[in-house]
């Protein structure tokens, strides 16, 4: 008896019983189905995550002054001395940009309303350095921030709540009675901090040291390194510079921290692979109960066909014959269950589940159906060993 | 190259018992099926083994058939050792050798009468086409040519019985053995399948019947009559038939 043989008696043994069949294969069905789809799922938030990352620009360092938080005791502050310390490319070869930034909230009016909003002072390379497009207009250059110009750049949120439109350009705000000229508005932009870049006003530093903030430090210094392959030595390099300037030697108490995108991003995917893991391990349960449906049935179909079985050893089947049968039989109904599983996980994934788009793991499909033919020759081969050690005379006397 | 002669035994035996006991239980509650059974059955052969319920005739098919071990004592089927055989070579030895023919027909339900007379053949592991082949002249030679499509569900007992006859013949095995094959049969269809039976035999194949009924034993050449798990007589009807051209 050859394999085709025994796999198309296998066939037929499955649509003997169509319907205990098809109950069988849901159980497989919705176990493999669920791995596939709940992993889907926190892949697809990790995802999201990563890519909100990546918007707020690649290949850059943040550095804040640490508040004297902790054991941390000490607090620097940072200037824009320090920011020309960093842009020298002799102390600091790897750093491309420097981008110092003050920030603060502050009431926005245009002629119309007014709201709050986040308020950013900066230098021109802010808009290169942080992904930021504007949309329309332009944004101020480094003349205007030179000059201290009241011009300023607006996020489309702002924009629409001013002046409930996007087209502004040439319109003017006033924060803190002081007019300021829109010169663009911002592109669209996923927010992925606390603040919402959307809702923003980014204007020139020494704008802002006069009118707003006073020249008090800075809030943060964004630096780009020259490639993603520098970001550590840019590290190191600015870590160097600013020990230099505020004259600290005890690495464990610097007064700032430097933060890269890498770092937040390594944070937020080891909780979003926790968050995978779980869903996965409340899958996986459904995909064992699964599982023991097709022991389950496979125990009641060899019992009901114990005679079967005692005319097929009278006509000669050997073990291996019984055993590849039954086996086959529970392989097959197993890996229909999880063919169709796949099938209906990935019609689900086109849906949002849990406010989450599910990216599909190719791994995750192998995983799932292997796992699934696994389980159909491990459950299936109890049943199937019975069937086959059964004596012809006790199996044809069964009725 | 010289061959012990042969020819100076009659034929070959296709059963060789010799004192076979087979007993159930322990000690004191032992039961003793068979109690040093012997029989000899030669090729060519039609024998009906007799005896009312409880007699052992049973219990001596099972052994016949290599369905079952008996206790104690020697049994040579065409000149095999059957005690010594594992469980799957039990298998193949009944595949060859044997053609079973049960009371209950023992079809298998879901399949064509075709497939059915095919299986003997797809666990020999026959090519597909010479099993369609067999299978069909099988049918034919029951009368059932027409029937190749139908279930067993769609078949009467008789020609369910019938089936089952020939599915015990595609495999040409060297004993036909029948559990009371026509218990669930009414006159008509006994009658149909005992022709076959003769025809079966008179072609060469051995024949070996368990049965109660006499009409049944009218047709052996040979009837043996059990009781209490032992031979109490062994009657010699017809002599048997000349073997050499077995047909298939």
């Amino acid at each position: 008896m050859n394999l085709l043989e025994i796999i198309k008696s296998a066939l037929r043994g499955i649509t003997s019983n169509k319907l205990r069949s098809a109950l069988t294969l849901l159980g497989v069905l919705i176990g493999v189905g669920s791995v596939i789809l709940l992993t889907g799922v926190g892949n697809g938030s990790k995802q999201a995550v990563a890519d909100s990352i990546s918007s707020l620009g690649t290949n850059t360092l943040t550095i804040r002054s640490s508040g004297g938080s902790g054991v941390q005791v000490r607090s620097q502050s940072l200037t824009m001395d320090v920011v020309d310390k960093l842009s020298d490319s002799e102390n600091a070869p790897n750093i491309a940009e420097v981008v110092p930034q003050l920030s603060s909230s502050e009431t926005v009016a245009s002629s119309i309303t007014s709201s709050t909003a986040t308020i950013v002072g900066t230098t021109s390379n802010y808009f290169a350095v942080t992904n930021s497009t504007v949309a329309l207009g332009t944004k101020f250059t480094d003349y205007d921030v030179k000059r201290d110009a009241k011009v300023v750049v607006i996020g489309a949120t702002l924009a629409e709540t001013l002046y409930s439109t996007t087209d502004v350009v040439g319109d003017s705000i006033t924060i803190d009675s002081v007019v300021y000229t829109i010169d663009g508005v911002l592109a669209v932009k996923d927010s992925a901090g606390t603040s919402d870049p959307n809702n923003s006003v980014i204007m020139p530093i020494s704008r802002m040291q006069q009118s707003i903030s006073g020249y008090g430090s800075l809030s943060t210094i964004v630096i780009q390194a020259t490639d993603s392959d520098s970001i550590s030595s840019a590290q190191s390099e600015a870590t160097s510079v600013l020990m230099e300037a505020f004259k600290v030697t005890d690495s464990s108490d610097l007064g700032f921290t430097i933060t890269s995108q890498t770092d937040l991003l390594t944070t937020l995917s080891s909780t979003t692979s926790t968050l995978t893991a779980m869903l996965a391990a409340v899958a996986s349960i459904s995909l064992v109960v699964g599982g023991i449906g097709v022991t389950n049935i496979m125990l009641v179909t060899v019992t009901e066909r114990t005679r079967e079985i005692g005319i097929r050893k009278a006509l000669g089947a050997t073990r291996f014959a019984i055993l590849g049968q039954f086996l086959i039989e529970a392989t097959v109904l197993s890996l229909l269950g999880g063919l169709l599983g796949v099938a209906v996980a990935y019609a689900l994934s086109f849906f949002t589940i849990f406010g989450v788009q599910p990216v599909i793991l190719l791994s995750s499909v192998f995983l799932a159906v292997g796992v699934s033919v696994g389980i159909g020759v491990f459950f299936g081969s109890y049943p199937a060993n019975r069937a086959a050690a059964m004596r012809p005379v006790d199996a044809l006397r069964h009725d | 190259m010289t061959m012990p002669v042969t020819a100076s035994q009659p034929t070959t035996a296709v059963i060789d018992v010799q004192d076979i006991w087979k007993s159930y239980g322990e000690g004191e509650q032992q039961v003793h099926a068979l109690r040093g059974v012997s029989l000899r059955v030669d090729e060519g052969d039609f024998v009906a083994i007799m005896g009312a319920s409880g007699s052992g005739k049973s219990t001596l098919m099972n052994m016949l058939g290599c369905l079952d071990v008996q206790t104690s004592g020697s049994y040579h089927l065409d000149g095999v050792d059957v005690a010594s055989l594992p469980d799957s070579k039990l298998s193949v030895l009944r595949n060859r050798k044997i053609g079973f023919i049960f009371q209950a027909f023992n079809l298998i339900p879901r399949m064509s009468a075709q497939s059915n007379v095919e299986l003997p053949m797809l666990y020999a592991a026959v090519s597909r086409d010479e099993r369609r082949q067999r299978a069909r002249a099988a049918l034919k030679l029951v009368g059932l040519a027409d029937r190749a499509k139908h279930t067993p569900a769609e078949l009467s007992g008789g020609q369910q019985q019938r089936v089952a006859v020939a599915r015990s013949l595609v495999n040409a095995p060297a004993l036909i053995l029948a559990d009371e094959p026509t218990g669930n049969l009414d006159s008509k269809a006994t009658t149909d399948v005992l022709d076959i039976f003769q025809k079966v035999n008179d072609a060469g194949r051995t024949v070996v019947i368990i049965t109660h009924e006499n009409d049944v034993a009218a047709r052996a050449r040979r009837v043996v009559r059990m009781f209490d798990g032992e031979i109490i007589s062994d009657e010699r009807v017809l002599p048997v038939v000349a073997t050499g051209d077995v047909a298939s």
